[in-house]
């Protein structure tokens, strides 16, 4: 099979706090036959703090990005950051208006046309490679292993917008963890709110937010939470012994990212997914995963 | 039940909003699913609907003096589930735009984390995470905050101290030049 090129946009935090989503989902595409071609000298898509200020500045942040993209004559820019593929997705829907294209490009220094389309790297990866290529894929399958999935607020809301999956029970993650080997329960908060950008000026309310949703994974006996967002990853993994502190529960439970058990099932090390790099450790899910394998 | 003067009903306001959100908020027949699943009601002064409400009502200085319109993350929950097809996230968000024009945020802090992060994407292109940390903290007084995740991101070639700006921060200062311009700041 021919592999399928796409303009790729890491996004900001890939660079610093989520520096294991970027090494894992650029090792796994890879390994999958997805080509990423690196955007080149992208800046910040605006994000949350952009659209509480102007949308036209909102929409120039992203459309700078995407103009670049598209010079790269690809039909589809990819993200492992929910964020940013709202950023995107704004954008796109903003070129619809004659009026605001122009004003878009008024404000960028590259011609602009919309004409690009913007995904996850979780809708190429379910829609495009498919469960079933994933499957031949695996040489170390997650057998035992029980994984609850986590797809936060934006990646399926509102579903005009998202065109992927179901706003209210998306299922993507869910099929791809079970391709993988992993037993996969049903999660009742697997679109909850994580508390999102509140961290650093609402730290109560991400964790807050943020426990109940490692609660109900533990409740349901779970080994790991997995997740495709850097922020969701920050306020449920870096925060966790801020939670734990709060609700006065020592027992650690590790978040992983989609793209880091694919690699791992895939046969790619730890190390290589940059399992060590996350604040809860994740040594006794490796080792029940070892001792599994051996069986 | 509160009694509402006729005469504080500011009608520009509610086709400001119409106009602004693209959304005609007087679809709105109160059901209350917005707030029935709002993640942060909890936290909210005043819920998501009686928002809309105060809305159809003109009630401008309520509604733009709330720390509800602050305290929304934009999850999306509330628009996802509307019956009416109102755009209930998409109007928050037009609400906190207008809020800063108003000068009546009443979330200090909030506001000053979605400028701090602003800033260095102005100044570098990209988020320096680090600097955006130390700005937002100092200029909040509390330095120490979040300190103690420090040690859970030191070794991990996660934290940079020194921030790299990209080639083409020129043209990212430009298009918030070229924005402040035509907005007439």
């Amino acid at each position: 099979m021919k592999n399928e090129s796409y303009a790729y946009f890491p996004g900001c935090t890939q660079k610093g706090t989520a520096t294991e989503y970027e090494m894992s989902s650029r090792t796994v595409s890879q390994a999958l036959g997805i080509e990423l071609v690196d955007i080149e000298d992208w800046s910040c898509c605006g994000s949350t703090p952009a659209h509480t200020v102007d949308h036209l500045l909102y929409g120039a942040l992203a459309a700078r990005n995407l103009a670049l993209a598209e010079k790269l004559k690809l039909h589809t820019v990819v993200t492992p950051c929910p964020s940013c593929l709202v950023a995107f997705k704004n954008a796109l829907a903003l070129t619809q208006n004659d009026k605001m294209l122009k004003e878009l490009n008024e404000l960028i220094d590259i011609p602009f046309t919309g004409e690009i389309q913007a995904k996850s790297l979780l809708q190429i990866i379910f829609e495009e490679i498919g469960v079933d290529t994933l499957k031949e894929k695996i040489k170390k399958p997650l057998t035992g292993i029980k994984l609850a999935p986590y797809y936060g607020c934006i990646l399926t809301r509102p579903p005009q917008r998202a065109q992927f999956d179901d706003p209210e029970n998306p299922i993507s993650m869910d099929r791809i963890l079970e391709a993988i080997g992993s037993e996969v329960p049903e999660f009742p908060f697997k679109t909850e709110c994580c508390g999102a950008a509140f961290g650093l000026p609402k730290r109560d309310l991400v964790l807050n937010l943020s426990a109940k949703i490692i609660d109900m994974a533990q409740d349901i006996g779970v080994d790991a939470i997995v997740v495709a967002c850097p922020l969701c990853h920050q306020n449920l993994d870096l925060r966790q012994g801020q939670i734990n502190a709060l609700r006065g529960n020592p027992v650690e439970l590790p978040i992983l990212y989609f793209t880091q058990v694919i690699g791992l099932a895939i046969g790619f090390s730890p190390k290589e997914m940059g399992l060590n790099k996350h604040s809860v450790r994740v040594d006794r899910l490796l080792k029940k995963w070892e001792e599994n394998l051996k069986e | 039940m509160e009694n509402l003067d006729l005469s504080s009903i500011d009608k520009d306001f509610i086709e400001a909003v119409k106009n602004e959100s693209g959304q005609d908020i007087s679809h709105c027949y109160q059901c209350g699913n917005c707030t029935a699943r709002c993640p942060l009601s909890f936290a909210f002064d005043i819920p998501v609907h009686k928002i809309m409400r105060l809305i159809q009502m003109g009630q401008k200085d309520t509604v733009l003096r709330s720390h509800a319109i602050w305290l929304c993350a934009t999850c999306e929950t509330c628009t996802t589930r509307c019956p009416c097809e109102v755009d209930v996230a998409r109007v928050m968000d037009i609400l906190r735009i207008m809020a800063r024009k108003e000068d009546t945020v009443s979330e200090e802090r909030i506001r000053r984390f979605y400028d701090a992060f602003l800033e260095s994407v102005k100044q570098h292109g990209r988020l320096f995470e680090v600097g955006l940390l130390l700005r937002y903290n100092l200029r909040t007084g509390r330095p120490f905050a979040d300190v103690e995740l420090g040690p859970k991101l030191m070794g991990k070639g996660k934290l940079h101290f020194f921030p790299r700006n990209i080639e083409g921060v020129d043209a990212v200062k430009e298009i918030f030049k070229r924005f402040a311009k035509k907005r007439g700041s």
